[in-house]
């Protein structure tokens, strides 16, 4: 093979607007609608595309079988190659890295990634059951059957661990409802106070309806290309500063209690007493993370990163998850967001789209929304998409996308850096 | 060869459930049924109708599982099985208020992870015989274990220890 590896950048992105059920327009022209935005935006035809990867969770939404080549054609990308990841929750994020591995390669100049899920197909409770398929068959699914009992039992060892507190949880609640007001793509914009999500019904205990995700339909489309391409095609385009990867075993259950993979600003020292992951935190998260800084040559995540889009599937695993990023100690994590760290004027501000609680979870589609939205922070250019930009971090300029499934069986984490 | 132009495919009077005209949106009905083999997993399925709790433990390294697995995670060593013991430690624990479809009439229920004394990793399962306000982290438990076995992970499950 005489491919030769090369740098890969962003070049534009689209979103369709989520929303709890699209029933006129089912996958493909969902997938188009945010491909066509994507191309439009920088003035692109199919004929500047190399192939494309696709992304969706399952095939019992729609119960539809190789969904992704009836996108990759419905939009008119045959008969160039197409292949499709599934990697649960994480799906949208494992595509896009996936996507940057096709034109890192040097196979292709330039690839699409195309991203969706149409959940509305069936009823919530249902769709609840297809999503948990994807914990253990014969252990874990008779027993609970449900993810957010899994979160919940997470969330609970993780108030015992570190003394978090479910107003904690619900402050995330608060912060990510209240970005999506300005996000027009968002499922569930709301103003909201932590009393409104404690008082929301209990679905698992400590986690309410509303420090849980929504099932969504909707799509979103990345285009990725090499230097060469990318700059033809823009003068801003956002490179790919790095990937990373991690997992852990599908049961929890399993989770070994070992000591902290370290990122480059902590002690052996800080975590004396900590027994790691157990069932507290997520290891695949923070393996992820190492990788993705060591490409990207991130010493100290705090001080260098601008923005992060995170999986925040329920509150309290983004909590859980500023520790894996290194945005707070282990343990710390519901202070960061107590202190207003995550807000959009914070530290380092966690999920202003609204991240999955508020601007939808459309599985296969969430990791690409998460990318496109970074991309426009990096861009500057969210008030030229969104009519508004009370959410743009103002000289955003090296951001961080976070994808996750099962209880953190497997986890994507990109860093993207901006161009001017 | 048969030519027959006014072949017709015969029509019956079921019907099609329509929820909805425009879009035009009707039911569509799908069931399947496995025949699910738990393979090197079997013991521990057949072992719940003995009372008995079955874990594996690593024949190199020693490490106990709480859960069954073959082959250990980390050295790659064949595991042998050991009955666990059937009092432990809750872990941790959440009350499933909703839950997916199949599991819905059984809610609200108590999940929990199990820690047993001298194992490595915990064992999750279903708690009765307490109420929401009372479940806590460090509460004793004990294993229970269905007459009529179903021969599903839920034929045990744990009730809280009298202490």
């Amino acid at each position: 093979m005489s491919s030769k590896g090369q740098d890969v950048y962003m070049v534009t992105g689209g979103v369709t607007k989520f929303s709890k059920a699209n029933t006129r327009k089912d996958f493909r022209y969902l997938v188009k609608e945010a491909f066509d935005y994507a191309l439009n935006d920088v003035h692109m035809t199919t004929a500047d595309i190399d192939g494309s990867v696709t992304a969706y969770f399952s095939d019992h939404f729609q119960r539809q079988a190789m969904a992704g080549i009836m996108a990759h054609e419905y939009v008119g990308l045959s008969p160039k190659p197409s292949k499709r990841i599934e990697a649960g929750g994480s799906t949208g994020g494992m595509g896009f890295q996936t996507g940057i591995e096709e034109v890192a390669s040097g196979r292709m100049d330039s690839c699409a990634v195309m991203g969706f899920e149409t959940m509305s197909h069936v009823e919530t409770w249902k769709g609840n059951e297809f999503i948990a398929l994807a914990s253990d068959m014969n252990f874990d699914y008779p027993v609970g059957g449900f993810y957010t009992g899994y979160y919940a039992m997470m969330a609970v060892r993780h108030m015992y661990e570190f003394g978090t507190t479910v107003e904690q949880f619900a402050k995330v609640s608060v912060k990510n409802h209240g970005n999506a007001i300005h996000n027009s793509y968002s499922q569930s914009p709301m103003r909201l106070t932590v009393e409104d999500v404690r008082n929301s019904p209990m679905v698992s205990y400590p986690l309410t309806r509303l420090d849980s995700c929504t099932m969504s339909d909707g799509a979103a489309v990345a285009i990725l290309a090499n230097e060469k391409k990318a700059f033809e095609l823009s003068d801003h385009p956002v490179l790919i500063k790095g990937v990373g990867g991690g997992t852990d075993s599908m049961r929890l259950s399993d989770r070994p209690f070992s000591k902290v993979p370290l990122l480059p600003n902590e002690k052996e020292s800080d975590y004396a007493n900590l027994k790691y992951p157990g069932v507290h935190s997520f290891r695949a998260g923070r393996v992820a993370a190492i990788e993705a800084y060591k490409a990207a040559g991130i010493m100290d995540p705090l001080e260098e990163l601008d923005v992060v889009e995170l999986h925040d599937s329920f509150t309290s695993s983004e909590i859980q998850t500023y520790e894996d990023l290194g945005l707070a100690k282990y343990g710390e994590g519901g202070l960061y967001v107590e202190e207003g760290k995550a807000d959009v004027h914070g530290i380092v501000p966690v999920n202003t789209s609204g991240g999955l609680l508020a601007s939808g979870h459309a599985i296969g589609a969430s990791g690409i929304m998460q990318a496109v939205f970074t991309f426009w922070q990096l861009q500057h250019s969210i008030k030229k998409h969104l009519k508004d930009d009370a959410l743009q971090v103002p000289n955003a300029k090296l951001g961080l996308t976070h994808c996750h499934a099962g209880t953190g069986t497997t986890v994507a984490v990109t860093v993207m850096e901006a161009t001017k | 060869m048969t030519v027959n132009p006014n072949a017709k495919i015969p029509e019956t009077l079921e019907g099609t459930t329509v929820y909805s005209t425009d879009p035009l949106i009707i039911r569509s009905h799908y069931e399947i049924d496995y025949m699910h083999s738990y393979a090197q997993d079997s013991e521990f399925f057949r072992a719940l109708g003995q009372k008995k709790i079955m874990g594996s433990k690593c024949k190199k390294c020693g490490y106990k599982y709480a859960t069954p697995r073959a082959h250990c995670m980390f050295c790659g060593s064949e595991t042998e099985w050991f009955q666990l013991p059937n009092e432990g430690m809750v872990h941790t624990f959440t009350t499933c208020y909703f839950g997916s479809e199949e599991f819905l009439k059984d809610t609200p229920f108590h999940l929990i992870m199990v820690e047993f004394d001298g194992v490595d990793s915990l064992f999750m399962a279903r708690l009765v015989g307490v109420s929401a306000e009372d479940l806590m982290i460090g509460m004793k438990v004990k294993a229970k274990f269905k007459r009529n076995q179903k021969f599903s992970a839920t034929d045990v499950y744990f009730v809280p220890v009298k202490e």
